[in-house]
């Protein structure tokens, strides 16, 4: 289960990384995104999957889930949320004041 | 167990959000905001003379015991850092005051700038890995907001660059930790230093401080500067100066506690790493300074340059390299906000930052001139003045674990830092005096202050060194020694 969660989470970076090489910013935005996502997938993974118990059942229990990734996890995924948020209005406000939501052609200032 | 050690997050962090209420009030956030930052001022003092006689202090929040629940801890390091960033903040604070604008104060600019220093206050204290990031988005968060203040095409444009590489460098932060967490199953920085010297560090966990590397390398602009040059001459000076000097600095945090506290068993690979990245970063920042002729790029290129020369310290792993390299850490924190906050007088009384149109101010502006002399020659390292000490125990510390490269390419960027601020000096201030008080496009009302009081206090720590060696070397002792922090945690 973990190493298929540990493919998964390779396939989602690079769609990831080939999103944020492109030009328009949108793109640019989802692209952080999905490796956002990609990271609590990874996060979810590494405290152990599918270990058939609830957390927090005593101490003779004899499986239990970590519930320490899981809370990582829910800090991470606010944290992007707001991250995202801002991005998202930022990137309509230089498209707004640009006219354009090409890479390319906010490079910076000629001649440096 | 020690409550102060909250304070330092706690109290920014509730006068901004009461500050929030009182959007409309300028006058009260500025009385308030002010108080918080001094109060913050006197409880890193209060700190730093807790530790001196009680070494390491520790809090377990909400009263669980580590490493179940979250621990902050203050060592000496983190409280000359503490204090230093107060003091920063309080004179970035009061230049804002007649220098960012009305428009800006009433869009939030004083919560925003507390939020900052709140999260840089946690960075500083905090015990715990996943905290760490927390408090690393929450000045992140604020400094993307910052950055873009005001809504300029420039600044546009800048800040997205800077929100992006930001944010990539956070998800393989989280990356690091979740790899770590699977290897140690624990997150508390005692802990983690505790299970990796039992079961030692091999390679896996090698590549995984590798990765933690690149990412407050990103942080601290360690040869990862590309996005520094741009992101730091947009914003209003203050915002700025702050920048310049807390930002890049808690990246260099982070990477001392990683690798003094956890990474430490294979110098060899990781500190021979940070050695060559230092190194290259001292060159390349070098000929960015000395290159261009552009009052704004020339100061953030003196910014890199000086991540390059205090990672010397610590790849040296000596008390010598370390000691020097916690002076100059201080030195540059204060001495960074002063010359970002002179370029930015400067561009706001010429109205250009092109050196090339500025000259002959030091016969209108003669305080403002002398400053920056001071400054400059105290970033070159010229005794008695603050750079000296931290320049001379660094390229000790680095002879003496024979990393003579990097000494010899320290002393080389010190050169290259005299060359490009006495360019920078010589241009602006000497020469034809090409504008007169009538012409100037602002006047250094109420901006003079602030700058004097940083002076002031750069110069004290230059002339005044004998008083705080004996913290600087406590600092350093605690860093050389991780049983002392893990015991402090789990007293």
């Amino acid at each position: 289960m973990e190493t298929l969660m540990v493919i998964l989470v390779g396939i989602l970076v690079s769609i990831g990384t080939y999103l944020i090489l492109s030009k328009q910013l949108l793109r640019i935005v989802l692209g952080i995104s999905i490796v956002g996502h990609a990271v609590n997938l990874l996060i979810i993974t590494s405290g152990g999957l599918k270990t058939g118990s609830a957390p927090l059942l005593g101490e003779k229990a004899a499986g239990f889930t970590d519930a320490i990734p899981q809370a990582l996890v829910l800090t991470a995924i606010v944290i992007n949320f707001a991250v995202t948020a801002v991005v998202l209005v930022l990137c309509y406000r230089a498209y707004q004041s640009f006219g354009t939501d090409d890479m390319e052609q906010l490079r910076g200032d000629e001649h440096e | 167990m020690n409550n102060l050690l909250i304070a330092p997050i706690i109290t920014p962090l509730l006068t901004g959000m009461v500050l929030i209420v009182f959007q409309k009030n300028v006058m009260l956030q500025r009385i308030l905001s002010l108080v918080a930052l001094v109060a913050t001022i006197v409880i890193s003092v209060l700190l730093m003379n807790q530790i001196r006689d009680g070494g390491i202090q520790s809090l377990q929040l909400g009263g669980w015991e580590a490493p179940y629940g979250i621990s902050l801890v203050g060592d000496m390091f983190s409280a000359l850092l503490l204090l230093a960033a107060s003091i920063v903040s309080v004179c970035c604070l009061i230049y804002a005051f007649s220098s960012i604008g009305r428009k800006q104060e009433k869009l939030y600019f004083y919560p925003l700038f507390l939020f900052l220093i709140a999260g840089v206050n946690g960075s500083f204290l905090t015990g715990d890995l996943f905290n760490l990031y927390v408090c690393f988005e929450l000045f992140l968060v604020a400094s993307y907001v910052l950055i873009t203040l005001g809504g300029a095409k420039r600044q546009l444009r800048e800040s997205l660059k800077y929100i992006f590489t930001n944010i990539i460098a956070s998800a393989f932060f989280l990356i690091g930790v979740a790899y770590l967490y699977s290897m140690t199953g624990t997150l508390n920085l005692a802990q983690l230093s505790i299970r990796i010297a039992e079961v030692g560090q091999d390679g896996l966990i090698t590549t995984v401080s590798i990765v933690f590397l690149i990412v407050f390398a990103m942080k601290a602009g360690l040869l990862l500067f590309f996005w520094l040059p741009g992101s730091y001459s947009v914003p209003p000076t203050a915002i700025a100066a702050i920048f310049a000097a807390l930002l890049t600095k808690v990246g260099i945090y982070a990477i001392f506690r990683m690798f003094t506290l956890i990474f430490y068993h294979e110098p060899q690979i990781t500190h021979l790493f940070i050695g060559i990245l230092a190194a290259i970063t001292m060159i390349l920042g070098g000929l960015g300074a000395s290159g261009f002729s552009d009052l704004r790029k020339i100061l953030t290129y003196n910014v890199i340059i000086s991540v390059g020369f205090i990672m010397a310290g610590l790849v040296s792993f000596t008390s010598a390299g370390l000691t020097g390299s916690i002076y100059y850490l201080i030195h540059d924190i204060l001495i960074k906000a002063i010359v970002f906050m002179i370029g930015g007088t400067i561009v706001h009384l010429t109205g250009t930052s092109n050196l090339k149109n500025i000259s002959g101010l030091i016969r209108l502006h003669p305080q403002l001139g002398w400053m920056f002399f001071i400054a400059a020659l105290s970033m070159v390292g010229i005794p008695p003045l603050s750079g000296f000490l931290g320049k001379v125990f660094t390229t000790q510390g680095v002879f003496e674990a024979g990393y003579y490269w990097l000494g010899v390419i320290g002393l080389v960027a010190s050169l290259l830092i005299l060359y490009s601020m006495i360019k920078l000096f010589m241009n602006a201030f000497w020469g034809e005096t090409i504008l007169s008080v009538e012409e100037e496009k602002g006047t250094t009302k109420g901006l003079l202050f602030p700058i004097a009081l940083l002076t002031l206090a750069s110069v004290a720590l230059g002339f005044g060194a004998e008083a705080i060696t004996g913290y600087v070397a406590q600092a350093a002792e605690e860093l050389l020694n991780p049983n002392l922090y893990i015991q402090a945690v789990f007293e």
